[in-house]
């Protein structure tokens, strides 16, 4: 008989490849719909500028946001996207808040509780937005609310980070120092922080290594 | 051949359509995982918790999603970006997807597109650009997590510093991202001072929560000090925008 996991891996890979094999579908039924292909060249030329980089952060985020999500969570936070700006700081909170042990199977379910939360009102706001569209323009847009949603990431990851550093302040300290530095002295990385998460989470493991062999923590 | 346009009703069908897998998919998930905490005894009460909790905190971040499309909408209509952002999408990505695309046919995003060759060219590039990660996870996920159960069950202690040094890690380069602005003068700052109004915020959350013994605030901690800091930030942009520079 097949585990809780197992049949989560299972149910999760039809999931995910009915979702590519979807998504794939919408080109092509706007295209034959519309009788208009592109033709290959103009399609490889767009895909040179974004998927090298594009590729590549796929497959570090999966090496750093799947274990933190865990498999459900992961399976369903990878279809629905918006990892970093909602359903990983989502999932963590939901974890924390709980009280339950990161990488346990109850961890892991609250997580997927969390991600499968959040990915639904996601869409019913933007469902709403859409609807309700030209009342809600004037007031999202608004010039006065633009500082607002221009600081999500400093709001979110302010707090997020006191709750993390507050359980191993040790093994906070290296990692941050090095970001802030590395951030202030080239701040043309910014653009490319999705790269720098996992060199981030390297050196976090690598330093706790370090003091975990000498028994700083 | 139907005439071109791109918010016809065709389109926001083919929305709808993934929309709806969605919602399955996610209700999928929500209630094999509710049922298996069930059956594993977590609290019902502290299940609710984390749904409630979870769909407060989304709030934000998802407006600003929708801000998200209703930016792209101007050159794509609303069904594409709809679609985009609500699939794996985010629009740090979408919208230099859409660049590159048009600018391949010679064309631009400053306006609605009105060719549909330039448009079906975006939709590919959206969605291939996009799309690997999808493939790669089935492959990788259960490797990356028999490597992760390895090695907590070698090492009980170094697994769990372990996960807990990979999320500073991750929290380490948004805290850094937030600094990369200070050259800028007074306006770069912003970004650095939200965060410490976050920062102050969970503290306060922390000390109430602790001495005061309000243990609801437990749960909706990280959606007010995000909330309370997106406020903030009005202020303290018209503030350091107003003096020029410090």
């Amino acid at each position: 008989m097949r585990t809780y996991d197992q049949t989560t891996h299972f149910s999760g890979r039809i999931w995910m490849l009915s979702a590519g094999v979807l998504m794939l579908m919408v080109p092509v039924a706007i295209c034959v719909y519309y009788n208009a292909w592109p033709g290959l060249l103009p399609v490889l030329k767009g895909l040179l500028g974004v998927a090298p980089i594009f590729w590549t952060v796929g497959f570090i985020e999966i090496l750093t946001y799947g274990p933190m999500l865990g498999s459900g969570g992961s399976y369903l936070g990878f279809v629905t996207g918006n990892l970093t700006n909602l359903k990983v700081p989502c999932a963590l909170n939901a974890v924390q808040a709980s009280g339950l042990k990161p990488g346990s199977e109850e961890a892991e379910l609250v997580s997927t509780i969390a991600v499968a939360v959040s990915s639904i009102i996601t869409t019913l706001i933007i469902i709403l937005g859409v609807v309700m569209l030209s009342r809600l323009q004037p007031i999202i847009q608004s010039p006065l609310l633009a500082p607002a949603f221009a600081n999500i990431l400093p709001a979110l990851f302010g707090a997020l980070a006191v709750v993390f550093v507050s359980k191993n302040w040790k093994l906070a300290i290296g990692p941050i120092v090095f970001m802030v530095g590395l951030f202030m002295l080239v701040p043309a990385l910014a653009s490319s922080v999705g790269i720098l998460v996992p060199v981030g989470s390297l050196l976090s493991i690598g330093l706790a290594r370090i003091m975990y062999k000498r028994n700083w923590i | 051949m139907p005439d071109f346009n791109p918010n016809s009703t065709f389109l926001f069908l083919l929305a709808t359509i993934v929309i709806l897998f969605v919602f399955a998919q996610a209700g999928f998930f929500l209630a094999r995982s509710w049922r298996r905490a069930k059956a594993l005894g977590l609290d019902t009460g502290m299940l609710r918790k984390v749904v409630f909790s979870s769909a407060v905190f989304t709030i934000a971040p998802a407006v600003s999603i929708l801000l998200g499309v209703i930016t792209l909408s101007k050159f794509l209509g609303l069904p594409l970006p709809w679609l985009r952002l609500s699939v794996v999408g985010a629009l740090t990505y979408e919208l230099p997807a859409a660049s590159t695309a048009a600018a391949a046919l010679g064309a631009s995003i400053a306006e609605t597109v009105t060719d549909p060759k330039v448009y079906t060219n975006i939709a590919w590039v959206m969605t291939l650009g996009i799309i690997p990660g999808v493939f790669y996870l089935p492959f990788l996920l259960p490797r990356i997590q028999g490597g992760l159960g390895k090695l907590q069950a070698k090492d009980k202690k170094w697994g769990e510093l372990f996960i807990q040094a990979m999320f500073l890690g991750m929290i380490s380069a948004f805290l850094g991202v937030v600094f990369a602005r200070i050259g800028e003068g007074a306006a770069g700052w912003v970004p650095v001072l939200v965060m410490l109004v976050s920062i102050f915020l969970m503290l306060i959350c922390g000390l109430l929560v602790k001495k005061l013994h309000i243990k609801w605030l437990e749960d909706f901690a990280l959606p007010i000090c995000m909330l309370g800091a997106m406020a903030a930030s009005i202020p303290l942009t018209q503030l350091l925008t107003s003096q020029g520079g410090l």
